[in-house]
């Protein structure tokens, strides 16, 4: 955690990554180093994500956090590779099990995917193919990382994966389409497809927005089954804080493209230290606190992601922005240390100061 | 799986009949709808059975032939017996008292024609393999070459491939086939004489003849479908690889071909099905300009001679015969669609 | 309580929507998809009701129905004591100031072709409403109400962002000062710090118009927090109805009790705590719904009175009612009257889980029950999330 120091040197690390990889290959499983993902768009440039690092070990799960255009998806879609537009400029490292990712050869990225790295996605509905029956979308997933199994194998296969993952009758319903599933059934069959090849990483995007809440639950626990069952590390992606909390051990909050706070999902929700992190649980009405008056709600809209506003992109919008005299508008903020080891925030605010907004004005309102 | 796909299968049966019966519906409505078009109407207009009769009988006739023709045409019968009487000439052959004998008129009939007083449809019969020809060789180029350029330039968009053949398809949407076939006359019969003396060769007389002669017809009109479905592709295609399971199918680790190619195409090309079908049906119903152009003696090139002449009898066949090829292709298209799409199959 | 003596503004009896389903080349009807099936309740003036289920429980129909967008198969939809279950649409469109909807999606309620003024504008055109000064002032003074500015007037909903889209159309709905409100989703697609935005919105409104809400939603923390009644609904049924507090504090009928301890709580420590009834199968298709109480092919409560008796709704907490043969969370005072309750396993629970224990949590010691023979799909299994035990569930569920 303490590489921190010297990974606040982006021109050596660029140099570095353009050049050979000279430094020594890092010791966490994934490891995200400066990652930035610019689009050129008609408008000028879309600073989708820009300058995101997180490090994740296996069998444990990262939480990201934030509103849509954050950045968490495109984070997510980078280190997958699959931006594919040429309009995408990527930059940073991305280090998965002693591998670079961003200098790799694509067809290297290509037997990665799905076999080290799966990806599940947030609308069942439209990520299966319609013209395709379930079992042979999935049993297409063994086989591109399998090219010398039968068909009878690869089939048995998926059939195990749709029993794992709790789809009734396997054996039958794997010859269903896509669209004689339900909504969760889908989900599940995406999550087969996604773990028939025993992957270390898995990035689920937004998993359960699509679904039902008992829905969601039944997928919740069986992502936490799987993960403790196949000990991947597991990247969770979503806006719903009460879904993190449920999995994650470590959460990283998003906001325009940046890492604005980050640390062990306990500390991030009880004591966080980011004025978007307290607007963010803020707005949650919760059903386990008495009910709440009124909302606590962020004022405004998520910025523009080409014309972002000067200094932190969070000024326009929070609450304390004017208590750090002019820093707010003109100086971004740096990811630092807060109070505990491995909780960062990127705020001008003093940490003492933070700590007493919270514990007088946030806390009590949550 | 057989018990649990069982009860489906009634579904798809009854989709198909359905779409049969529905076909059959239709066929009578074009019968019926082109009647009314060029028997009701002129009456409305004004005009009498008589003068109807007029158009079969030689300059300045004598009332009493007059007459005559028109009771054995059956012009003076109620709008509604006419009717029947046209249905069932086609379906069925009907005997006209036209001069001295009883002639029989074999279904599928559609009378006789105003100026050469001969029966229509051997006409039209003789001439529907050419209109085929020129229709089912041209359409396996436009399918190809459109199809192909579409997914090169939605693969590339952007690129100068796709800049430079999305402006030769506009060129391509936008000519007209008299322009484009006049010009490629021009050049490639006049000018380099490599297709000379153009003249319909049956495909059962000389194969070689009859695919050389339409070389020039084909990529004519080729040349406009072609850029029509090129466009048409490349849309689709650019949608298709924009669709979610795209995505899915690049993070399964696949193969870009075959994320292309089994995921993209296939759900691209679907829609294109329908208006294949239904360009195809229109073509057979009669290439009109095309043929003119290149004076093939098809059924388009029939109908524009009937139109200048008008001649009823012929205008008449030649409207039913390309209702029929629409009804007809929907028809194969709807069927189609079940095999192509599951979604259609189990709903 | 002289709340109740209050005369209802919404009052619902016995509706019933059923939808055909047609089959086979004559198109025959071959079944029905009971959406809606018998449900009642009433709103008073002011009153929010939240009404709560999964997707196909019926809550969208329910709306539809009452905004008379659809019209109902049976029963009886009072409006201010007024029979408006059959009105022509002729006859509804005085009415239709009253009642005002707002839809989920932000994005595709508003008609992109017209500028903000003229979509806020338009019931004033509609409804024929003489305005003060000019329809326009009134637009601005509502966008001004909504949180808006009033130079938005002349823009184009694409230049909005979609909680301000949402606000135009709250905006809309409330032009012709409407008596109820009625709406389906209405933060469902938007970003969460916009949902509070919205959330807040409906309710400083209703504050200060002294409006009448009902609100559909998915999610039970937003039912909550703007509700005063909520109802529960299952498969085109209400399992359970009653205020807010009540209900959530001491959810009765287990359906309520599984959705609610379903709810993910932004509270790491508590996912260790907590138990879980993970409900198994999906929900059954409306179109065949199981026979009595629709709940018991998930229930694991579920006797053999659950599959033939339908349970009636009864009210057994002031103001609370269920339907339910075993319900959960039962006053002492009503575990004596229900003489079934006791001899469920429920009681058993209670006495070791402590039904009276602070907040929602379910009283429940996880375990497990095999499925029934014969009915695997839709076997009830209960327990605590992530524990050995659980896989031990699922594999005698799921092999």
């Amino acid at each position: 955690m303490r590489r921190k120091s010297h990974k606040r040197q982006p021109p050596v690390a660029s140099v570095n990554s353009t050049e050979t990889r000279s430094r020594p290959e890092p010791a966490s499983f994934l490891d995200v180093r400066e990652l930035r993902i610019h689009f050129d768009t008609d408008d000028g440039l879309l600073r989708a994500v820009d300058g995101v690092s997180f490090e994740l070990e296996q069998g444990r799960t990262l939480g990201i956090v934030g509103e849509s255009g954050s950045g968490k998806t495109v984070t997510s879609l980078g280190i997958m590779g699959l931006h594919r537009s040429r309009r995408a400029r990527i930059s940073g490292e991305i280090w998965l099990d002693g591998e670079e990712l961003l200098s790799a050869a694509p067809e290297r990225i290509r037997q990665l995917r799905g076999q080290k790295m799966a990806m599940v996605f947030q609308d069942p509905m439209s990520a299966l193919h319609p013209f395709y029956t379930v079992g042979a979308q999935i049993t297409e997933a063994y086989q591109a990382h399998h090219p010398k199994t039968d068909r009878r194998t690869a089939r048995d296969r998926a059939v195990e994966m749709l029993n794992r993952v709790g789809i009734p009758r396997a054996d039958q319903r794997v010859d269903d389409y896509p669209h004689q599933f339900s909504g969760g059934m889908r989900q599940r069959a995406l999550i087969a497809m996604a773990l028939i090849n025993d992957p270390s990483l898995l990035i689920a995007d937004e998993p359960t927005t699509a679904l039902d809440v008992t829905v969601q639950a039944q997928i919740l626990d069986l992502i936490r089954d799987l993960q403790q069952e196949f000990g991947s590390a597991v990247i969770l992606i979503t806006h719903d804080l009460g879904v993190v909390a449920e999995l994650a051990h470590d959460i990283l909050v998003m906001y325009a493209g940046k890492c604005v706070e980050k640390g062990p999902a306990t500390k991030l929700f009880t004591a966080p230290e980011h004025p978007y992190t307290w607007g963010l649980l803020g707005s949650m009405p919760r059903v386990d606190r008495a009910p709440q008056e009124r909302l606590l709600s962020i004022p405004g809209n998520p910025p523009s992601l080409i014309r972002l506003p000067q200094g932190c992109a969070f000024h326009p919008r929070c609450p304390f922005a004017d208590r750090n005299g002019e820093k707010s508008f003109t100086e971004v903020p740096e990811l630092t240390g807060a109070s505990d080891p491995g909780h960062q925030v990127a705020c001008h605010l003093p940490p003492e100061e933070r700590r007493r907004i919270f514990a007088h004005d946030v806390a009590p309102r949550l | 799986m057989a018990a649990r796909r069982g009860p489906r299968r009634p579904a798809v049966t009854a989709y198909i009949i359905r779409r049969v019966v529905g076909a059959v519906f239709l066929l009578f409505a074009v019968t019926a709808i082109t009647f009314a078009i060029f028997f009701l109407v002129p009456r409305l207009a004004g005009e009498t059975s008589t003068q109807l009769a007029a158009q079969y009988v030689g300059r300045d006739p004598s009332p009493e032939a007059l007459a005559a023709v028109e009771k054995n045409l059956g012009f003076d019968l109620p709008l509604y017996q006419q009717y029947w009487q046209f249905v069932q000439g086609i379906f069925a052959g009907r005997t006209f008292q036209y001069g001295p004998d009883p002639s029989y008129c074999q279904a599928p009939c559609f009378g006789y024609s105003f100026k050469t007083h001969l029966p229509v449809w051997p006409e039209i019969a003789e001439r529907i393999p050419v209109t085929l020809s020129l229709a089912a060789g041209a359409a396996v180029i436009w399918v190809v070459v459109g199809v192909a350029i579409g997914v090169l330039s939605a693969l590339k968009r952007g690129s100068l491939f796709d800049r430079l053949s999305m402006g030769v398809a506009l060129a391509g949407v936008s000519l007209p086939i008299f322009f484009t076939a006049l010009i490629s006359l021009a050049l490639f019969s006049y000018k380099w004489p490599i297709f000379e003396n153009l003249r319909y060769v049956p495909l059962t007389e000389d194969p070689v003849l009859w695919a050389k002669n339409l070389v020039l017809p084909w990529v004519t009109l080729a040349f406009l479908y072609s850029a029509l479905y090129a466009r048409l592709t490349r849309a689709g295609m650019l949608e298709t690889m924009g669709e979610d399971y795209i995505r899915t199918a690049r993070a399964k680790g696949l193969t870009e071909r075959r994320v292309v190619v089994r995921h993209g195409l296939r759900a691209a090309l679907t829609p294109l099905v329908t208006i294949f079908g239904l360009d195809l049906g229109l073509l057979l119903g009669g290439a009109v300009l095309t043929e003119t152009a290149f004076s093939l003696p098809g059924v388009g090139q029939y109908a524009v001679q009937a139109i200048t002449d008008n001649d009823l009898p012929k205008i008449m066949a030649v409207t039913t015969l390309g209702g029929f090829f629409i009804v007809v292709a929907n028809l194969i298209v709807d069927v189609l669609y079940v095999a192509l799409d599951p979604r259609v199959r189990y709903s | 309580m002289e709340i109740t003596e209050r005369e209802p503004l919404l009052k619902v009896t016995g509706l019933v929507k059923h939808f055909p389903i047609t089959q086979g080349l004559l198109r025959r009807q071959v079944g029905t998809v009971r959406a809606v099936d018998g449900i009642d309740f009433t709103v008073l003036p002011g009153e929010t009701l939240g009404i709560v289920g999964e997707s196909g429980c019926g809550k969208s129909t329910t709306v539809r129905l009452i905004v008379r967008l659809l019209e109902p198969t049976g029963g009886r939809i009072e409006f201010e004591g007024r029979d408006i279950t059959h009105l022509s649409r002729g006859a509804m469109r005085p009415l239709r100031k009253d009642i005002q909807p707002i839809f989920q999606d932000p994005y595709s309620s508003l008609n992109p072709r017209h500028t903000v003024g003229t979509i806020v504008g338009a019931p004033f055109r509609l409804q024929k409403v003489e305005t003060e000064h000019g329809v326009k002032d009134a637009v601005q003074e509502l966008l001004e109400l909504c949180g808006l500015s009033p130079e938005h007037y002349n823009r184009y909903p694409h230049e909005f962002s979609g909680g301000q889209r949402q606000r135009i159309g709250v905006a809309r709905a409330l032009a012709l000062q409407p008596k109820m409100i009625v709406a389906d989703e209405p933060v469902s697609a938007l970003d969460v710090s916009i949902q509070a935005q919205v959330i807040n919105l409906l309710d400083d409104l209703q504050k200060e118009l002294g409006l009448t809400y009902v609100i559909v939603a998915h999610d039970l923390s937003v039912i909550r927090h703007v509700s005063d009644k909520v109802a529960v609904m299952y498969l085109g049924k209400v399992v359970e109805i009653g205020g807010r507090d009540s209900l959530y504090a001491g959810p009765m009928h287990p359906y309520t009790v599984a959705l609610m301890s379903a709810i993910p709580v932004p509270d790491p420590r508590r996912r260790v705590k907590r138990e879980r009834i993970v409900l198994t199968g999906e929900v059954p298709s409306p179109a065949n719904p199981p026979p009595a109480c629709r709940f018991h092919t998930r229930c694991w409560k579920a006797q053999k009175i659950c599959r033939q008796l339908e349970p009636p709704l009864r009210e057994l907490k002031p103001g609370h009612f269920v339907a339910c043969h075993f319900p959960e969370n039962l006053p002492a005072s009503a575990e004596a009257d229900s003489g079934a309750a006791d001899r469920g396993p429920g009681a058993r629970l209670r006495e070791e889980g402590g039904g009276a224990r602070g907040g929602w949590a379910p009283p429940h010691p996880g375990w497990c029950r095999t499925p029934r023979a014969g009915r695997d799909e839709g076997a009830a299994l209960i327990t605590r999330a992530g524990r050995s035990r659980h896989a031990l569930c699922h594999r005698l569920v799921w092999n």
